[in-house]
């Protein structure tokens, strides 16, 4: 069986992949789609928990099944934040986006 | 019931009265004596089943009807209130009860119900007459209704309500609450005209002088406390309590006094002012301002029996220390006062021509005699004559104020207002037109006079004067003699001149007899004032073997060692009968052939010392000057000009002239240049100076925020990562 460090390897990778994601990209959907990377390597560790320390509750699922009603859910308003901006403004840059400047 | 109960609901209908007529049917006059009179019967019969019960109750002295609830918390104790009937409280409450009863009816008829109102009578003064027309269409002048008919009927109803507490209550603390709200009952009914400038000096004189007396009392009280630390008569009269208080001397180092001697000086003058003993005696003359059903009540039968009540109560502390028939000396002072009291105001009586003001004279010194007797230790005989004088004295009078009543018919039939229905020297002669009201008044003031082996006032006297005697106080029994000998004189001095001879004015001759409300009080307190005397008659009377002194043995009891009796003397019984025969027939020769229009016959051979006692030995004089014109002086000049004006206003100027000064300095040091330079300004400035210097960390870039956010994170991480690991 593949042991638990390897899982949480890898979630650690697929969260700083999508944290440089996140910090890097310039538009403002793939900022999105960074942290829904990040979401989902937050799953993987709580499923790989649970799995391994606590299979008898349910509570590792019911966490996951949460963070995916979660994201589900940001991604829409942040989707719909997005076409807001784009619609006002033609772009969907992040760092052109800096109304709340000084 | 349990008799316990009972007892505690004695007081109640009075009070229940006094609030349903306030609140509810002051507009009804039917109702309101309706309600008032129920009460009272209804605390009548309660107080006649006790009082059965009690007479009943073997040893009732060692084991009264008693009962307390705890009521104020005082630190660690509770001052207990509670009732107690005792013999001595139980017979109190046989006469109160009676008296009470039979004055509210008295009242119904003395207030002219059933009598149309007045054609110009005015709230606060006296009815002055009704016109009436009759079938023929003649006109009349009649009575007319009080104005303020409900209002009386409260009063009186708030009164019984405090004698009763009093008379029922276990601990001085409620004593003293039932004698409080009697003493206002009593300036609020002296005061009832308020509208007569006379009633209201002579309401606001009598509060004033109780008051006087009312403070040292409380003192006592206070002081009591503070060294039994309770309140209960049963508690403090312990032999052990009495014994130590009569040995620790007092607080104050005068005259050697004990802390018990001290105290019972202290309560005693209270009474000297409840009782209108001298020298606080000058209210009750005056108090009779009031309506006579109040001076009947509170001025004679009740209020000032509370007094002596009280005393009587405190016996055993009065008489703490008293060995081998040495009097203590709060019983000297008793004795001195009581039997100077008894003689002084006797004398003022004599030269009294007010019909009711010879009665306040003759309760004065009545109440004296009682005071005396308690002086000399004869407690049985003291509350005796309280017992007789409360009937006889209420019924003269409820007779005087049937007496008036007719001589105001009188005055309203012939229309001359300036004749006087009060004074004496207009009747004589009224014993045809009032024979119930002469009748019962003539055995009310053979009563009085102590009129030999059928009177109730015989007896009661006798047994002061035999006590007096067979304990060797020769002073205060020839005082007592000498006062009796006065109290029968002017006690005939005025039967004669109201009710025999003819009449010596138009009025009296058209005086009228009274309702029978009036009359029926009058025939049953008359009943008392001559069968209540037959209770105490010594069993060795005049040698004979009679059955027990039932009073002596039942009121002796009260005491935890029952006075001894007092063999028979002939001395003080020939004494008796010789002033109380000596005087009443002195008093009828010389007063009998006064025609209208002469003076009093003693005026003359009696020269200037007629003239101090009609003027009551020139005490309201001496008052005048020694107390009342300096009070007045202090006011004026002390209070008003100096401490008022100067000192207090000085105050208050300079106050006002400081307060800008303080404030001026306080803005321009202060508020200026500290509150609002450094803390407003600056912080103002401060806040400024920050925000300027940091806005540019607000790029509005999210990624930037995102960064900052991930460093402080991981620098968080990393320092509690290396500082948390064990």
């Amino acid at each position: 069986m593949i042991p638990l460090s390897w899982y949480l390897l890898f979630a650690a990778a697929l969260f700083c992949i999508g944290l440089f994601g996140v910090l890097s990209r310039k538009n403002a959907v793939a900022i999105l789609m960074g942290i829904e990377l990040m979401l989902n390597a937050v799953n993987v560790n709580l499923i790989a928990f649970w799995r391994y320390l606590a299979p008898a509750g349910i509570a590792g699922q019911a966490f996951a099944i949460m963070v995916f009603a979660v994201a589900a859910a940001e991604v829409a308003v942040g989707l719909a934040l997005i076409i807001s901006v784009y619609r006002r403004r033609d772009t969907v840059a992040a760092d052109e986006i800096d109304m709340l400047k000084w | 019931m349990a008799t316990e109960t009972l007892i505690w609901l004695l007081p109640l209908p009075p009070i229940l009265a006094f609030f349903l007529i306030v609140l509810f049917t002051n507009r009804s006059k039917w109702f309101s004596h309706t309600i008032a009179v129920g009460a009272a019967l209804l605390s009548w019969l309660g107080s006649m089943i006790v009082f059965i019960r009690a007479v009943q109750t073997e040893h009732l002295g060692q084991h009264p009807f008693e009962s307390s609830i705890p009521w104020l918390a005082t630190g660690d104790t509770f001052l207990k209130i509670g009732v107690l009937v005792d013999p001595l409280a139980a017979v109190t409450l046989f006469f109160v009860a009676w008296t009470v009863l039979m004055i509210f009816i008295y009242s119904v008829g003395y207030n002219n119900f059933g009598q149309p109102k007045g054609d110009h009578d005015k709230p606060g003064l006296p009815p002055h007459g009704a016109t009436a027309t009759d079938n023929q269409g003649h006109n009349h002048a009649v009575l007319s209704i009080e104005p303020m008919y409900s209002r009386f009927f409260a009063f009186i109803g708030l009164f019984a309500f405090g004698m009763y507490t009093l008379v029922v209550s276990d601990n001085l603390l409620t004593l003293f609450v039932g004698w409080e709200i009697m003493g206002l009952c009593s300036y609020l009914l002296i005061g009832f005209w308020f509208q007569k400038p006379s009633a209201r000096a002579a309401a606001i004189k009598a509060f004033i002088t109780t008051r006087v007396g009312d403070v040292f009392m409380l003192l006592g009280v206070a002081y009591l406390y503070s060294e039994t630390n309770t309140l209960s008569f049963r508690e403090i009269f312990t032999p052990e309590n009495l014994i130590r208080l009569a040995e620790k001397p007092s607080v104050l180092p005068i005259l050697g006094l004990s802390t018990a001697g001290l105290i019972g000086v202290l309560l005693f003058i209270g009474t000297i002012g409840k009782s209108a003993q001298w020298p606080l005696h000058v209210w009750l003359p005056d108090a009779m301002e009031g309506p006579t059903p109040v001076s009947a009540m509170i001025h004679a039968a009740t209020m000032v029996s509370a007094g002596v009540y009280m005393v009587i109560r405190m016996f055993p502390l009065l008489s703490a220390g008293m060995e081998n028939g040495q009097l203590t000396a709060a019983m000297q002072l008793m004795a001195v006062i009581g039997s100077f009291t008894a003689l002084f105001a006797a004398t003022i009586a004599v030269a009294q021509n007010d019909i009711k003001r010879v009665l306040a004279y003759s309760t004065i010194s009545q109440l004296g005699f009682m005071i005396a007797a308690l002086g000399i230790g004869a407690y049985v005989a003291a509350a005796f004559h309280l017992v007789t004088h409360a009937f006889f004295k209420a019924l003269l009078f409820l007779g005087s104020g049937s007496v008036i009543h007719g001589m105001e018919h009188g005055v309203l039939h012939t229309g001359n207002h300036h004749v006087d229905p009060q004074d004496m020297y207009n009747m004589g002669g009224l014993r045809k037109k009032m024979p119930v009201t002469f009748w019962t008044f003539l055995i009310g003031g053979f009563a009085l006079s102590g009129f030999p082996l059928v009177t109730a006032g015989f007896w009661s006297k006798d047994e002061i004067l035999a006590d007096a005697f067979g304990h060797h106080h020769w002073v205060v029994f020839g005082t007592l003699a000498l006062a009796a000998l006065l109290t029968a004189f002017y006690t005939m001095r005025q039967i004669t001149l109201t009710f025999l001879g003819e009449p010596r004015t138009e009025e009296a001759r058209h005086a009228h007899e009274t309702p029978w409300t009036m009359l029926l009080p009058l025939v049953v307190l008359a009943v008392f004032a001559v069968t209540f005397g037959w209770v105490g008659i010594p069993e060795d009377f005049m040698g004979l073997r009679l059955p027990p002194n039932w009073f002596h043995e039942f009121v002796g009891g009260t005491l935890l060692e029952h006075p001894e009796k007092l063999t028979f003397n002939w001395l003080p019984l020939l004494t008796s009968l010789f002033v109380a025969l000596g005087g009443l027939s002195l008093g009828w020769v010389v007063y009998i052939k006064v025609k209208a229009g002469m003076g009093d016959p003693l005026a003359k051979p009696l020269g200037r010392v007629y003239g101090w006692m009609k003027n009551k030995w020139y005490h309201d004089q001496v008052y005048d000057t020694l107390f009342i014109k300096p009070a007045y002086w202090i006011s004026e000049q002390f209070t008003y000009l100096f401490m008022d004006r100067k000192v207090i206003d000085g105050f208050l100027h300079l106050f006002a002239r400081l307060t800008p000064w303080i404030g001026k300095g306080l803005r321009e040091k202060i508020d200026l240049p500290v509150i609002n330079g450094v803390i407003g300004d600056g912080s103002a400035r401060v806040t400024q100076y920050f925000g300027r210097r940091l806005k540019f960390v607000q790029t509005g870039k999210v990624q930037q925020y995102m960064l900052a956010a991930l460093v402080f994170t991981f620098a968080t991480l990393v320092y509690f990562l290396f500082t948390l690991r064990p």
